[in-house]
């Protein structure tokens, strides 16, 4: 298949689940998304929580097998059994062995989806009924998950209505419609299958091992009849859901519910250490007591009932070789809350049926799917993740999700060369433009975008010509096809003369050494530096008038590796990293600050560089680099005279902005500066609430996802569609908000600085 | 237990849409009785605290179907949360407060415990013991029905009796609860 063919047929997928299940996704994931942002505020001591959480999943996994021994000690104690099961065929197998074709009610369960478990107990002729009211409906409607904590969440209620009045041949007057009346439709029919049922069986949110406890965390109360009323539980769970004590519980139980969907806490949290005390309730005797005659409250709670039987099958499936993996061994710390599925842009408009693979949907499928399914399954989505890397704050396990993307994008990569791929006829062409460490067989978009840096200085050593030429229709013809950049968008255009070339025409430094308040090397970045290098003036501009002898020297006219970084060119990246240290870290050592103005570059430098640098050098580099406003912030703030700038009056009528922080730059908290010095310049600001304009970098030009990233920035649209004055940190999110609003966006240097 | 933290819990149990009696001890009886709806099945309370007549114990399964209500105790209570902390036993108390529409939790103001931390090391060695508990938040409710339900698979309504003794009563410290009335 021609890669053209396979990108129309994603454009084509992605736009039909935009048009069937978009509506339906956005609404709960943003509702979710903002419900996790209240719901967390209220906590005083949110950060240090996800540091606690953090910390015993990095000590709970480094030590699994110690601990999968004393759980199994103490479920055994208790009187029940653990298997630990090495793939889907020996966990199917034991489980199927103790339900012997009975009746299964079963609660949420993400496990028993990749085990495909449902499917294993049909086979032996055995009624299984999800009872979570999402999961039911899915089970009706033959469906899968569309998100990991809310599964039926591309659902609409008019489509469930239909689907029940169809399932269950309901009549117009008695089909339920509302909310209400298709919750309790549904309590009644579940409520029948309970009482049947022979065997119940859960999933784990956690395991304690010091007491065989499993945490169920839930709202509906299905879990506690599932685990109540069969006197059987089998209760199925990775191997990664063992914490050391159940004290350890405290931090998750906070966390999980505001993380997932700003509950801050759920109806429910179970704490069964079974075979538990309860006594089955036994609908086949149902005029008999419940309990021996005269029980009180309190009686025999911590002796198992008699009747009870319990089994613990833990899952490997490839967890233990994650858990090898160091580069993904992340994965495994991950406790399903479903909040970097929430706080994607892509995802808030697509859902998990396309960001998703077999089982596990969202930012940290990825690596769970690589983990669980292989490469292959991993490759079907993983473009999706644009490294903004929102859901990194969102995180209550402080995963780095996005790296988890960029490394299994990097091996997809490998994987694909591996298998000699064809690569298009101007593969050649790219290869040649583009030297890089990647493989032969690399997908020449990939490589155009990921040595965009080498394009642009060609750009505008060429421009205006390469300009004129790269928009010639012919041109985006081809590179539609043979590339994917989409030909809705427009391309940037490279300046002739170039930030650096400006800076040393105009006769170099104007604060002298002597007066100087400070010294700064403003990052001549590529975009700025042959894109958008407006702003790079306006920067100068600014930091002269804030008296700081501003340099911008030729020699740091270096891409950072944020470009091939986003491509998964991770051995490209650390290249490009290290020249970009060689050249900045003299300008530290001599005492001069790096100011960077693109977002994404410094996102680099303070979050990435960690992964591609020695540890002392990305220190020093991140420690050397400030945002170009929140340079500015931190001057104006000891005590640097804002006289020079431009303030709101000066702007006239323009004093009202809309402001769209860079994603980026908001999980580097950088928003706060930028908002503070334009209020302190008289300016009123109206803040974005979108995570991600949708745009990210070559996002948005690749021709499968143009639909998909003008769909994301919808929201955008809506917010500032009648703003007069928009303001965008990004390069990136000011081509998206041209896009959207037919106006171009600056940068906020742009409106401070003084006039030329 | 501060009559700070006791109306923390009042305020953190309603926002979560459950109810809260404050009560004394003599009060009991006759508060879960004006909150009983008929039927009403329940589980024998400890501390001396005595169900009312119209509270049927040694459910079946059929009662525990036909009940409106369940009243049970509670072990613990949650300040932050607003939750009670409904331990397993051999009388049923779970399925009590499960089943019915409306479930009647009665606990003490001594057992109310500021946090999650707090209620978490409170229950660490009753579960190293082999006990469960569920930590029950107001009502079952759910949203996979295109809207937010309240009252899922579980009741749909909270009420709490909250039993203080006279000098919490006024607002004093009772200090730690005392071991001779715990349920051990
Ligand atoms: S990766 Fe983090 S945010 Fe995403 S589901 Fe897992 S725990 Fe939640």
């Amino acid at each position: 298949m021609s890669k053209s063919k396979s990108r129309a047929e994603t454009a084509a997928r992605i736009r039909h689940l935009l048009d069937t299940e978009g509506d339906a996704v956005a609404e709960n994931t943003r509702g979710f998304n903002r419900g996790r942002y209240e719901s967390v505020r209220e906590l005083d001591d949110y950060e240090s929580l996800k540091s606690a959480a953090r910390a015993i999943k990095e000590d709970a996994i480094e030590r699994i097998p110690e601990l999968i021994d004393e759980l199994r000690e103490s479920v055994e104690a208790n009187g029940g059994h653990l298997y630990v099961a090495a793939d889907p065929a020996e966990a199917n197998a034991y489980v199927r062995e103790v339900v012997d074709g009975g009746n299964v009610v079963k609660s949420k369960s993400m496990t028993t989806e990749e085990l495909d478990l449902n499917d294993a107990l049909e086979a032996d002729g055995a009624a299984v009924t999800e009872t979570d009211l999402g999961e039911w409906v899915l089970q009706l409607a033959d469906e899968t998950p569309s998100h990991i904590v809310g599964p039926a969440v591309h659902k609409s209620r008019e489509g469930i209505a239909d689907l029940f009045a169809e399932t269950f041949g309901l009549d117009d007057d008695d089909r339920p419609e509302t909310a209400e009346e298709l919750t309790r439709f549904a309590r009644e029919k579940l409520l029948a299958d309970i009482r049947e049922a022979e065997v119940g069986v859960t999933g784990a949110n956690f395991l304690a091992a010091d007491s065989g406890t499993l945490a169920l965390v839930t709202s509906e109360g299905n879990a506690r009849k599932t685990a109540v009323v069969p006197d059987t539980h089998v209760a199925v769970a990775g191997v990664e859901k063992v914490i050391p004590t159940v004290e350890d519980l405290a931090p998750f139980v906070e966390l999980i519910g505001r993380s997932g969907t700003g509950q801050d806490i759920t109806s429910y949290v179970s704490l069964l250490t079974p075979p538990v005390s309860s006594p089955p309730v036994d609908f086949g005797e149902a005029d008999s007591p419940v309990a021996e005659r005269g029980a009180a409250g309190g009686d025999g709670a911590t002796d198992p009932h008699p009747d009870r039987e319990f089994h613990l099958v833990l899952v490997d499936n490839g967890r233990l070789d994650l858990r090898e993996d160091d580069d993904l061994r992340e994965t495994l710390y991950c406790i399903r809350c479903g909040a970097c599925s929430n706080s994607c842009g892509n995802f808030q408009s697509v859902g998990g049926h396309a960001f998703g693979g077999e089982t596990y949907s969202g930012g940290i499928a990825t690596g769970w799917e690589a983990g669980v399914e292989g490469l292959d399954t991993a490759a079907e989505f993983n473009d999706l993740c644009t490294g903004c890397s929102r859901c990194v704050p969102a995180c209550p396990v402080e995963i780095d999700i996005p790296w988890i993307n960029t490394v299994v994008r990097d091996r997809i990569n490998r994987g694909d060369a591996a298998d000699g791929e064809g690569s298009g006829s101007v593969g050649f062409l790219v290869d040649g433009l583009t030297p890089d460490e990647e493989p032969a067989g690399l997908d020449p978009a990939k490589r155009l975008f990921g040595n965009f840096e080498t394009l642009a200085k060609l750009g505008s050593a060429t421009a205006p010509l390469s300009n004129l030429v790269a928009n010639a229709r012919p041109v985006r013809g081809a590179m539609d096809r043979w590339l994917g950049i989409t030909r809705e968008r427009d391309l940037p255009a490279f300046e002739r003369e170039t930030l650096v070339d400006w800076f040393d025409a105009r006769g170099g430094p104007r604060v002298s050494e002597g007066l100087a308040r400070r010294e700064a090397v403003v990052y001549p970045d590529v975009y700025t530096n042959h894109v958008a290098v407006d702003r790079g003036r306006a920067a100068v501009r600014t930091l002269e008038a804030l008296g700081v002898r501003v340099t911008v020297p030729e020699s740091t006219a270096v891409g950072s590796g944020r470009a091939p970084l986003s491509q998964g060119m991770v051995e490209t990246a650390r290249r490009k990293a290290e020249r970009c240290r060689d050249a900045l870290l003299p300008e530290v050592d001599a005492g001069r600050d790096v100011v960077v103005i693109e977002p994404s570059d410094l996102a680099a430098f303070e979050r990435e560089y960690e992964r591609l640098l020695p540890a002392d050098d990305a220190e020093r580099v991140a420690d050397g680099c400030f945002e170009v406003l929140e340079y500015v912030y931190g001057l104006l703030e000891n005590g640097a005279d804002p006289g020079g700038l431009t303030t709101a009056e000066d702007a006239g009528g323009r004093a009202r902005v809309a402001y769209h922080p860079h994603c980026q730059g908001k999980t580097l908290d950088l928003e706060p500066y930028t908002v503070a010095v334009l209020e302190r310049l008289g300016y009123e600001v109206d803040t974005s609430e979108t995570e991600c304009c949708g745009m990210a970098g070559s996002f948005g030009y690749k021709s499968e996802y143009y639909e998909l990233s003008m769909d994301v920035g919808e929201p955008l649209s809506e917010q500032f569609g009648d703003a007069e004055r928009v303001l965008a940190s990004g390069t990136s999110c000011r081509e998206q908000l041209d896009a959207l609003l037919g106006s171009p966006a600056e940068h906020p240097i742009e409106a401070i600085a003084p006039g030329e | 237990m501060s009559a700070d933290m006791l109306s923390a819990f009042v305020d953190s149990a309603e926002r979560h849409h459950a109810t809260v009696h404050r009560v004394a001890p003599e009060e009991v009886t006759a508060t879960i009785a004006r909150l009983v709806e008929a039927p009403a099945v329940g589980v024998a309370l400890p501390w001396g605290l005595d169900l009312p007549e119209a509270v049927a114990t040694d459910p079946t399964p059929a009662d525990l179907d036909a009940a409106e209500t369940g009243v049970t105790a509670a072990r613990l209570a949650i300040a932050d949360y607003g939750s009670v902390v409904l331990e397993s036993d051999a009388a049923g108390s779970e399925a009590v407060s499960l089943f019915p529409e409306r479930h009647v939790a009665v606990v003490r103001a001594g057992d109310v415990v500021p946090g999650m931390r707090e209620a978490i090391e409170r229950l660490g060695d009753r579960l190293r013991d082999g006990a469960s508990a569920v930590l029950a938040t107001g009502p079952s409710a759910t949203a996979d029905m295109g809207d937010l339900v309240i009252g899922a698979h579980g009741p749909r309504a909270v009420e709490i009796v909250l039993v203080e003794e006279a000098e919490e009563m006024d607002g004093h410290d009772s200090g730690p609860d005392s071991e001779e009335d715990s349920r051990e």
